[in-house]
């Protein structure tokens, strides 16, 4: 194992920090505001706090709860040939599939556009809201955060956004196709949910949850 | 060292520790099963891709005719109607990067036995692309759903979902979670073993 740490064990184990990804060993340091602590050997992000944060995220959580809902049910394309007309929102496109054997990948679908990034956003909040208030955790908090980190990668909000431009290309020239407002809302989630990946610090907020301040 | 860490709150517990304190996850020093899970679901991924390349993905049907295009006829035929660019997109998420992830993981799986084939490094560098850019290849299902939501026009034109999409979701599901078996500690363990006889 190679060591940024010498001693054996000497030290409390809560002074250490070990990197999940290759199993590097770190002498515990919290960096600034704004710094980072990189992993040496494989360059893994382990620390990285942002200056006020967990406000910051609340509040890009809330957005974008508010964008899903409304995501989900305004129409997000519409399309008109020769007088014929038809307009979809996210939900028909994920319950496309709802007839016969394919009701599994509606289902699938559905949870990897919608109800994935809706449950990550409302345990968020949920876990978060306490923190940043200097309350004690919610009860649950620490197997919410944990389910949260586990359904990371099968949040596929983004990846269905760019599959709209694709399909748009793809009838462009068999009809006209038009951007309903939930496009737009989409567009919108994408950022946001970029930015919210990009201001949390998980090692933070496990730390947090961990040590709880006393009020 | 005598400690293992946990690999989803990267808290160190006592060698031996089975659950983390922190956060409830399972832990385990080295997850010798994890080659395993890795090659089976490797295995029933690459078993829903056949078929999710040889079943018809798309049922068009417009005025006159009833077409059923599979991944590669459909980018053909867009190809023939001049769209390369696009026609390249879907050549490359349905076709290329599918493969090439079958590719890498396998390759992964077998160099963590046998060590000298690549830089840790690089190998990596393989297993963090692996991992991000798996999630995309659903990109083509997405693209599925919008059209046969969105061109229902009765009689002038028609667009169905086909067996294949089906498999394809299936096979880009089960890469997934191989790529997460992996434990990308083992990447590493190699090099600590040369550490340790110099």
């Amino acid at each position: 194992m190679k060591d940024a740490l010498d001693h054996e064990t000497s030290m409390p184990l809560s002074d250490i920090i070990v990197c999940p990804k290759c199993d590097a060993v770190y002498h515990l340091k919290i960096p600034k505001m704004g710094e980072k602590a990189i992993c040496q050997q494989c360059h893994t992000v382990l620390i990285a706090p942002r200056h006020k944060a967990g406000l910051k995220i609340i509040a890009i959580s809330f957005a974008t709860f508010i964008l899903i809902i409304g995501a989900a049910f305004f129409p997000f394309l519409d399309i008109d040939a020769a007088g014929n007309k038809n307009s979809v929102s996210v939900m028909d496109a994920a319950l496309a599939f709802s007839s016969g054997p394919l009701l599994m990948l509606a289902l699938a679908t559905a949870g990897l556009i919608l109800i994935v990034p809706l449950i990550r956003v409302v345990i968020t909040l949920y876990v978060l809201v306490p923190i940043v208030l200097d309350l004690p955790p919610s009860r649950y908090a620490i197997q919410a955060f944990r389910l949260s980190e586990a359904l990371r990668p099968w949040s596929m909000a983004e990846i269905f956004a760019l599959g709209c431009a694709v399909a748009l290309v793809k009838i462009a020239d068999l009809a006209t196709v038009g951007f309903g407002p939930a496009f737009w809302m989409f567009g919108g989630l994408v950022v946001l949910v970029v930015a919210q990946d990009n201001y949390i610090c998980r090692w933070s907020v496990w730390n947090s949850l961990e040590n709880p301040k006393k009020s | 060292m005598g400690i293992v860490a946990c690999t989803r709150c990267t808290k160190a517990w006592p060698f031996g520790t089975q659950i983390c304190g922190r956060c409830g996850h399972k832990m385990v020093s080295r997850d010798f099963g994890s080659l395993q899970r890795v090659w089976a679901f490797w295995v029933m991924g690459l078993m829903c891709y056949v078929p999710a390349n040889l079943y018809p993905m798309l049922q068009t049907k417009t005025l006159f005719q009833k077409d059923e295009s599979t991944i590669i006829s459909g980018a053909v035929e867009l190809a023939q109607h001049g769209a390369f660019g696009i026609a390249f997109i879907i050549l490359l998420a349905s076709v290329v990067i599918p493969l090439a992830k079958f590719w890498a993981i396998a390759f992964l799986a077998i160099s963590v036995k046998s060590s000298k084939m690549a830089s840790n490094h690089a190998r990596h560098f393989m297993y963090e692309i692996v991992e991000y850019i798996g999630r995309w290849s659903m990109i083509d299902i997405f693209v599925v759903a919008i059209l046969s939501s969105l061109v229902q026009l009765k009689t002038l034109a028609t667009i169905n979902p086909g067996p294949a999409s089906m498999f394809f979701a299936l096979s880009v599901i089960f890469t997934m979670l191989s790529a997460q078996a992996f434990d990308s500690r083992m990447i590493w363990d190699d090099q600590a073993r040369d550490g340790d006889s110099v």
